[in-house]
């Protein structure tokens, strides 16, 4: 008797149901709805590289000691400097960071002495072009701007 | 089924790879069978081959240190400990105590993130699906710490010469001492889905067996040994890095078959929570990193350091002719050698037996090319 009450009223699917409507509670939630939210990487997180500056002056704070491009494993990075003969110090021309190559081993940001060279929480960096992967001195600054979508 | 080959059937053989899903990468085995028999397998190695230990010899050996997470990347955190502790024996320096503590950290929460790893992937294998879902959310909560700890989820490059270049993050204690907690249930969930599930004791008892004088005659070390009844750990018979210091059991079993493997490794995950628990209690104040010039360069000599891998002995051999580059480089992979006892593991067995025998051998075929 009490089975097929059970039976009648469907008391089984109603408790399945209960589990499946448990697990819709926001919490419970483990998609990310990417691109339209993107998760939240470690602090630490070594992606992207960039060039800081001075927040008084905007210059970079690169010093062209080349010590960078000493450390890194692959060779990606190029730079080359001039003296100033005004302010006796040296001035970055060029600096060339070449991210196909890159595994992101952090040894370039370690070897920095001025904190200038610094990997980054951005993590999309897929190119249309090869030559999109050599980042200039430009982009470094600038950093990667991948598309923002909306809901 | 009669031991001799009829005298009408001709061998078949059959080749599984390397796109094989089951063989864990690109491992390319030649089987020759007669009807479902295994009579000879030949494997084919080198898809992978990215020559490692020719690269070293033209880096330095700091710029050499992310490489080694490449061979094993599925515990690349212990192949940066041995090698950091291969090049501090030719420094002569000794990372300071908190390092070290740190160090046993991080390597035995990789050693549970490549045991969960091969449960997972090594009961896919066998046809059963659930683990393997399981397996990975508990390994993701490992992956995070290390993400937390040192920026990268995989190839993680957490050690340098000489001690740690990062600090432990706020909350790291906490962090590990909450995986330890979560994951002891967790294992119990495990043993319940497989231990004694018929379907897996069956298809896993007494099928590859490896006695314990085979195994030596092999060279085969870590879970697999093990599971043949010597008890010989690295970390237990020349600790390293503070081992010594910590109170833990070395688990084995008798039989040496597929299915005590599977039990070895299980209570391996079990001493290495309680490793992790004692580490985090004996974390100290302190530097973290030792007294090393800031140009590495070794005097003329030699070294050996081998520890105890996940997978088994993982040994760096480095000759140095007293410059900045290593003159030579090499390494005794775990997985290499212990693929070595395939052969004499699926001899006479059945197709199906193969895909368990891979699977409990726990190779990575990053670590069996270099």
């Amino acid at each position: 008797m009490r089975t097929l009450l059970k039976k009648l009223f469907l008391i089984d699917l109603f408790q399945g149901l209960g589990v499946t409507f448990r697990s819709q509670d926001p919490k419970q939630i483990v998609t990310e709805q990417y691109p339209a939210e993107r998760p939240q990487v470690a602090e630490r997180y070594r992606g992207a590289p960039r060039m800081n500056t001075n927040p008084e002056t905007g210059e970079p704070l690169c010093i062209g000691c080349n010590l960078c491009a000493l450390a890194c494993p692959e060779s990606l990075i190029v730079m080359a400097s001039e003296r100033n003969e005004q302010t006796r110090r040296k001035e970055l021309t060029s600096f060339t960071f070449d991210l196909s190559r890159c595994m992101f081993c952090g040894l370039c940001e370690d070897a920095c002495p001025t904190d200038a060279l610094e990997l980054t929480q951005d993590f999309e960096l897929a190119t249309y072009t090869r030559e999109g992967q050599i980042w200039d001195l430009k982009m470094l600054l600038e950093g990667p701007r991948p598309t923002r979508y909306k809901c | 089924m009669p031991d001799a080959t009829f005298l009408d059937s001709t061998e078949l053989v059959l080749n599984m790879g390397p796109q094989h899903p089951s063989t864990h990468g690109v491992l390319r085995v030649i089987l020759k069978l007669d009807g479902e028999k295994v009579l000879g397998t030949d494997c084919v190695i080198g898809y992978l081959h990215r020559g490692v230990e020719k690269i070293a010899e033209n880096r330095t050996y700091p710029q050499f240190n992310p490489y080694v997470d490449r061979m094993d990347y599925v515990a690349a955190v212990s192949n940066g400990l041995g090698y950091c502790l291969a090049v501090e024996k030719l420094l002569n320096v000794e990372a300071p105590p908190r390092a070290q503590a740190v160090r046993v950290i991080l390597t035995e929460l990789n050693r549970i993130a490549s045991h969960l790893l091969w449960l997972g992937t090594h009961a896919l294998d066998i046809g059963a699906i659930t683990p393997v879902f399981y397996c990975f959310r508990e390994r993701e909560v490992a992956l995070h710490i290390f993400e937390q700890y040192c920026g990268a989820r995989l190839t993680t490059h957490a050690f340098r010469i000489g001690g740690l270049q990062y600090e432990t993050y706020d909350g790291f204690e906490r962090d590990v001492k909450d995986f330890c907690d979560m994951l002891l249930p967790k294992l119990d969930e495990y043993d319940e889905l497989l231990t004694n599930n018929r379907i897996w004791v069956g298809r896993l008892r007494n099928v590859g067996v490896l006695t314990a004088d085979e195994c030596k005659e092999y060279g085969v070390t870590g879970p697999v040994l093990r599971a043949a009844g010597v008890k010989w750990d690295i970390r237990r018979a020349q600790p390293y890095s503070g081992y010594e210091k910590y109170d833990f059991e070395i688990p084995t079993r008798q039989n040496g078959d597929t299915y005590d493997r599977y039990i070895v490794r299980m209570q391996e995950m079990r001493q290495a929570v309680r490793i992790l628990r004692q580490a985090v209690d004996s974390l100290s104040a302190g530097s973290i990193m030792a007294k090393v010039p800031k140009v590495i360069k070794p005097p003329v000599g030699e070294a050996y350091v081998s520890i105890e891998a996940p997978k088994g002995e993982l040994g760096y051999y480095i000759v140095s002719d007293g410059s900045t580059q290593p003159y030579r480089v090499r390494v005794r992979p775990p997985s290499f050698v212990n693929l070595q006892a395939l052969d004499r593991l699926v001899r006479g067995a059945l197709i199906a037996d193969v895909v368990a025998v891979i699977g409990t051998l726990d190779i990575v075929l990053g670590e069996v090319d270099r």
